[in-house]
C-alpha cells in the first residue's frame, strides 16, 4: 500500500504541471481577447474551401 | 453565416489594388475582384462572378459595411491627416517596440466593426510587404502592428491604414504610452492556483472526513497532513495577498474594511491548523482555508468582468490631437499639442480639434462644439472673435493665435482643479465596509468572552474555541453578498444600455436622492432636431421651389428641410447659385429666390440673437425663416412623475428662453438654472453635497465632465455607445434615459437583496459561532458550513436578482 505515497507525488506532479501551463497560458496573454480568436477560425476554412474549389 | 460569407468579400480590397495595375483583363466581379470566366450575373448594374458573390454584395448593401467600397477613394482627399507622424518624437512616443529592423505598434482603429474588418486587417501583409503581422483585438477595436521600419514608417502606416477606411485615431493620451499592462493583475493566476490547492487539499482531506481506522490509515494522515500545509502556502502567501493589502491599507488609514476580518480568519486558520499537525491533534482546517480564498476569488473575479470596450476614465487627453499644425514664419510644423505657447499661431484643418483657446487670425470659422455642449449645430465665428479649445473646425482651414497653453484653455482649466485630484472615498461608503467595523466588534468580543468563559471551566478548550470563533465567522459569504449582487444588477443593467464602471457603483447608485440634468444633449437629442417654419404661409409653388432648391444643395441643413416638405408638384428652376457659408439662389420664372443666412437673403435688421436659422425671400422680400429646435425626448414628464421622490435639478448653459417649454414638461417642482459655466455646475454640485445629498449628474458634453465627476455618480448621455463621453461612473444610452426611474426602482431593490444576504450569512455564522463557543466544531463540520453558506448566498444573490430585473421589466 506505500506505493500510494509515490501516487499521490505523481499525481501532484501531472497536476501541478497542468497548473503550470494555466500560468504560462494565462501569463502570455492567451485569455486576454476571446472574442476575436473565435472570429478568426472562421476565415481558416474559408481560405481552405476557396483553394479546395479551385482544385476542382 | 455573415461572418461565413463576409470573408472572402475582403479580398475585394486586396484583390482591386492588385489588379488596378494589370493590363486589361476580363470583366472583373465586383465583389471579389476574380475576373468572371464561367459565369456572368448582372445585378444592380454591377458584374458578379457567382451567386455567392452576389449575395454578400446584397446582404452588405443592406448595412452599413457597403462603405468598405467607397472609402477607399475617399481618403485620398484628406491623407495629410497623419503629416504629424513624420514627427519622430511624437511617433517614437507612440511605439510599443522599436528596433533597426522591427516596430511594434497598437493603434486604435475605431472603424473595427465585423469580421471582415479583422479579415482585411489580418492581410495587411499582402498589401503592403513592409506589414510583418497584424493581430487585432476585436473588443477594444485595437490592432497590435509588427513593422518593418525600414520599409515602411509609422506615417506610411496610417495612411495606408486610412486609405483602406481604417484610418487610426491617435489622441494625447495614447502618447502617454499608458495602457501597457493588460490583463487583471493576476487575478485569473491567483484563482487558478487557489482552485488548485482547494481540489487537492479537499482530495487529501477526504480520508480524514471518513475517519481514519488502523495503524496503517496514521502514517498516511500524517504525510497527507504535510502535503496539505504545503499545497496551503501558496494560497495564503500568494492567493491572498491582495486581502492583506487591503486590510493593511485599510487599518492604516484607521478604517476596518471588510478585508479585516477576512485576513484574521485565515491567519488564524493556518496557524491553528498548522498547529494541529505539529502536535499531532487533527488534520487541520487547511480544506477551509483553500475553499474560503477560493470562492473569495470567485467572487472578486465575478465583479471584475465589466465593459473593457468602454473607456470610463477619458479625460480631455483622450480626445484632443497629439499634434497640431504651428506656423513659423512661413513653414507649417506639426508640433506636439503640449509645447503650444501663448501666441502660437497654429493652423486647424477641416475636422480637426481647436487644442488651446484662440483667437481667429482671419476669415470665419464654423466650429461645432457638441462635444463640449451636446449642442449639435455649428456655431459661426468671425475674425478676432475667440473659439474655444474642444471645438472641431468645419469647412476650411483657418488660423488661430493662441491666447492660452493647452491646459490653462476655459475648458480644460476644469481638470485642475481640486475634484480631478482628489480620490474618492466612495470605497469607505460601501455597505459591506460599514457592516464590517460592527462584525469585526462583535466577533472578536464573542472570541474573547468564549476565551476568558473557558478560561474559568476547561482550560484545554480556551485557544481551541478562540480560534474556533475566529475561523467560523469569516465572512465569506459576507464578502460575496455584494460582488455577486452587484456584478449581476451590472450584467443586467448593461443588458439595459446602461454601462456602469464597476459593481461598487450599482451600491453608490442605489442610495442617490437628488438627480441633476444637463440639459443639451441630455434632455434634449441631438440625433434628432424638430425643424420650425415661422413667417408668411408659403403656396404650393413657393414649396415645391423650396424643395427643389434645397434637393440641389449637400449642405445638411438644405437636407433637413428639403426632407421636411412634402411638395407634390415639382417645378423647373434656372440659374441655380449655391454659395458655401452663406446660401442658396434661384429663379423660378421671374421671381427670384434666397435661401440662407439673414444677411443672404438681405435682412440685416433682425437683433444678432435671432440670426440662426435659414431666411427665405422671393425677390427680396422675406417670406419666413426655418428654425431648427433640438427635440426634447419623449415621456420626459412621466419620468418627472415617477422620479417624484427625487430632488430635481436641470442645468443648463444656455440662456433661460427654454424655461416655459421644460416648466411644461417638468411641472415646477423642478429647480432650473440657466446660463451655468463648466465651474458653475460642478460647484452647484458641491453645494449640494454639502447639504448632504447624494448628488447623480446626468451630462454628456466635456463641459460637464467637472460636475461629472464631482458628484457621488456621474452618468454619460450619449446617442452613441462608443462614442467619445468624459470620464463618469456609467454610460447610459441617450434613448434609454427614461427608464431611469426603473432603473433606480431596481437599484433600490438590489441594495435589499443584499441586505438580505447579509441577513442570511449572519444566520450561518450564529450557527457557526454557537459551534464555536461550545467547542463543538470539527474540521469537518467548518468544510461543510463554510462552502455551504457561500453558496446560498451566491445562490440568493443571482437568482433574486435575475428575478426582479425580469419582473421589473428594466430590459
Amino acid at each position: 500500500m506505500s506505493v500510494i505515497f509515490i501516487l499521490i507525488l505523481i499525481s501532484m506532479v501531472v497536476g501541478g504541471s497542468f497548473l503550470g501551463l494555466f500560468i504560462w497560458a494565462s501569463r502570455s496573454g492567451q485569455f486576454d481577447d476571446t472574442v476575436t480568436p473565435s472570429i478568426r477560425m472562421l476565415f481558416d476554412d474559408q481560405k481552405r474551401r476557396r483553394q479546395n474549389e479551385k482544385l476542382k | 453565416m455573415r461572418e461565413g460569407l463576409s470573408g472572402p468579400s475582403i479580398y475585394l480590397a486586396i484583390r482591386l489594388m492588385y489588379i488596378e495595375s494589370d493590363e486589361k483583363v476580363a470583366i472583373q466581379c465586383y465583389h471579389c475582384g476574380d475576373p468572371c470566366e464561367n459565369e456572368l450575373i448582372r445585378f444592380d448594374a454591377k458584374d458578379f462572378c457567382c451567386g455567392g458573390c452576389k449575395a454578400v454584395y446584397e446582404l452588405f448593401q443592406e448595412t452599413e459595411l457597403k462603405e468598405i467600397y467607397d472609402r477607399r477613394n475617399e481618403f485620398a482627399k484628406r491623407s495629410n491627416q497623419f503629416d504629424f507622424l513624420s514627427n519622430a518624437t511624437i511617433a517614437d512616443e507612440l511605439l510599443y517596440f522599436k528596433s533597426e529592423t522591427h516596430n511594434r505598434v497598437k493603434l486604435y482603429l475605431p472603424s473595427i466593426h465585423c469580421s471582415s474588418c479583422i479579415y482585411l486587417l489580418e492581410n495587411l501583409h499582402r498589401l503592403d510587404d513592409g506589414v510583418i503581422k497584424v493581430t487585432v483585438n476585436f473588443v477594444k477595436k485595437k490592432a497590435d502592428i509588427l513593422y518593418k521600419p525600414d520599409r515602411l514608417s509609422l506615417h506610411d502606416l496610417a495612411n495606408l491604414l486610412g486609405s483602406i477606411g481604417y484610418a487610426p485615431n491617435f489622441t494625447r493620451a495614447d502618447g502617454a504610452k499608458k495602457d501597457r499592462s493588460e490583463g487583471d493583475g493576476g487575478l485569473s493566476i491567483k484563482l487558478g492556483v487557489a482552485a488548485f490547492c482547494f481540489g487537492n487539499i479537499m482530495l487529501l482531506s477526504f480520508p480524514e472526513y471518513l475517519g481514519f481506522d488502523s495503524q496503517l490509515d496514521e502514517k498516511y494522515g500524517v504525510f497527507f497532513s504535510w502535503l496539505n500545509i504545503i499545497l496551503a502556502l501558496p494560497v495564503l502567501l500568494y492567493s491572498s495577498i491582495d486581502y492583506f493589502k487591503s486590510a493593511i491599507a485599510g487599518l492604516s488609514r484607521r478604517f476596518v474594511n471588510i478585508d479585516v476580518p477576512i485576513v484574521v480568519g485565515i491567519i488564524t486558520l493556518f496557524l491553528r491548523s498548522v498547529y494541529e499537525v505539529l502536535s499531532e491533534a487533527g488534520p487541520g482546517y487547511f480544506d477551509s482555508l483553500a475553499g474560503l480564498v477560493f470562492f473569495l476569488l470567485v467572487g472578486k473575479w465575478f465583479q471584475s468582468k465589466t465593459y473593457q470596450n468602454l473607456s470610463f476614465e477619458r479625460d480631455y487627453k483622450s480626445y484632443f490631437p497629439l499634434a497640431i499644425l504651428k506656423r513659423q514664419g512661413i513653414e507649417e510644423i506639426s508640433t506636439p499639442i503640449d509645447l503650444l505657447e501663448k501666441d502660437d499661431t497654429v493652423i486647424i484643418r477641416n475636422g480637426e480639434i481647436i487644442p488651446a483657446d484662440g483667437i481667429l487670425s482671419s476669415g470665419t470659422a464654423k466650429i461645432d462644439y457638441s462635444f463640449v455642449t451636446g449642442e449639435s449645430r455649428p456655431v459661426h465665428v468671425n475674425a478676432d472673435q475667440v473659439i474655444y479649445a474642444g471645438g472641431r473646425q468645419l469647412g476650411q482651414r483657418i488660423e488661430l493665435k493662441l491666447l492660452k497653453k493647452s491646459s490653462q484653455s476655459y475648458l480644460t482649466n476644469l481638470w485642475n482643479s481640486q475634484a480631478f485630484k482628489e480620490e474618492s472615498d466612495g470605497h469607505t461608503k460601501l455597505l459591506v465596509n460599514q457592516i464590517s467595523k460592527y462584525f469585526t466588534g462583535v466577533v472578536l468580543t464573542t472570541a474573547i468572552l468564549s476565551f476568558t468563559f473557558w478560561a474559568f471551566h476547561d482550560s484545554t478548550m480556551m485557544w481551541q474555541s478562540f480560534t474556533a470563533v475566529l475561523i467560523v465567522a469569516c465572512p465569506c459569504a459576507l464578502a460575496l453578498s455584494a460582488p455577486f449582487t452587484n456584478g449581476n444588477v451590472l450584467r443586467w443593467l448593461g443588458k439595459a444600455n446602461l454601462y456602469l464602471k464597476g459593481s461598487d457603483v450599482v451600491e453608490r447608485l442605489s442610495i442617490i436622492d437628488t438627480v441633476v440634468f444637463d440639459k443639451t444633449g441630455t434632455l434634449t437629442s441631438s440625433a434628432e432636431s424638430r425643424l420650425n417654419y415661422s413667417g408668411y404661409d408659403l403656396s404650393h409653388i413657393e414649396c415645391a421651389v423650396v424643395k427643389k432648391m434645397t434637393s440641389n444643395s449637400t449642405h445638411p441643413l438644405s437636407q433637413k428641410i428639403h426632407d421636411s416638405i412634402a411638395a407634390d408638384i415639382s417645378v423647373e428652376l434656372h440659374d441655380f447659385v449655391e454659395r458655401p457659408g452663406k446660401g442658396l439662389f434661384a429663379k423660378y420664372g421671374t421671381t427670384s429666390f434666397k435661401l440662407g443666412s439673414a444677411k443672404w437673403v438681405g435682412n440685416d435688421n433682425v437683433d444678432s440673437a435671432n440670426q440662426d436659422g435659414v431666411y427665405l425671400s422671393a425677390d427680396g422680400k422675406v417670406k419666413g425663416v426655418y428654425r431648427f429646435q433640438n427635440a426634447y425626448r419623449d415621456g420626459l414628464s412621466q419620468l418627472t412623475k415617477k422620479l417624484g421622490a427625487y430632488k430635481m435639478v436641470i442645468l443648463s448653459g444656455d440662456n433661460d428662453r427654454e424655461r416655459e417649454n421644460l416648466t411644461g414638461i417638468f411641472g415646477d417642482k423642478v429647480e432650473m438654472k440657466f446660463n451655468q459655466s463648466p465651474e458653475d455646475k460642478m460647484n452647484y454640485i458641491a453645494e449640494l453635497k454639502n447639504e448632504g445629498k447624494s448628488v447623480m449628474m446626468l451630462g454628456d458634453g466635456l463641459n460637464d465632465a467637472g460636475a461629472l465627476k464631482r458628484s457621488d455618480i456621474g452618468l454619460a448621455v450619449t446617442e452613441d455607445i462608443a462614442a467619445f463621453s468624459p470620464a463618469c461612473d456609467g454610460i447610459l444610452l441617450g434613448s434609454k434615459l427614461t427608464y431611469l426611474s426603473r432603473f433606480l426602482r431596481y437599484l433600490n431593490i438590489a441594495r435589499n437583496i443584499v441586505v438580505a444576504s447579509f441577513i442570511i450569512s449572519f444566520a450561518y455564522n450564529i450557527v457557526g459561532i454557537s459551534l464555536a463557543v461550545s467547542g463543538a466544531l470539527t474540521p469537518v463540520s467548518a468544510a461543510i458550513l463554510m462552502p455551504l453558506s457561500s453558496i446560498s448566498v451566491v445562490l440568493f444573490a443571482t437568482l433574486s436578482s435575475n428575478y426582479f430585473a425580469k419582473t421589473l421589466n428594466i430590459v
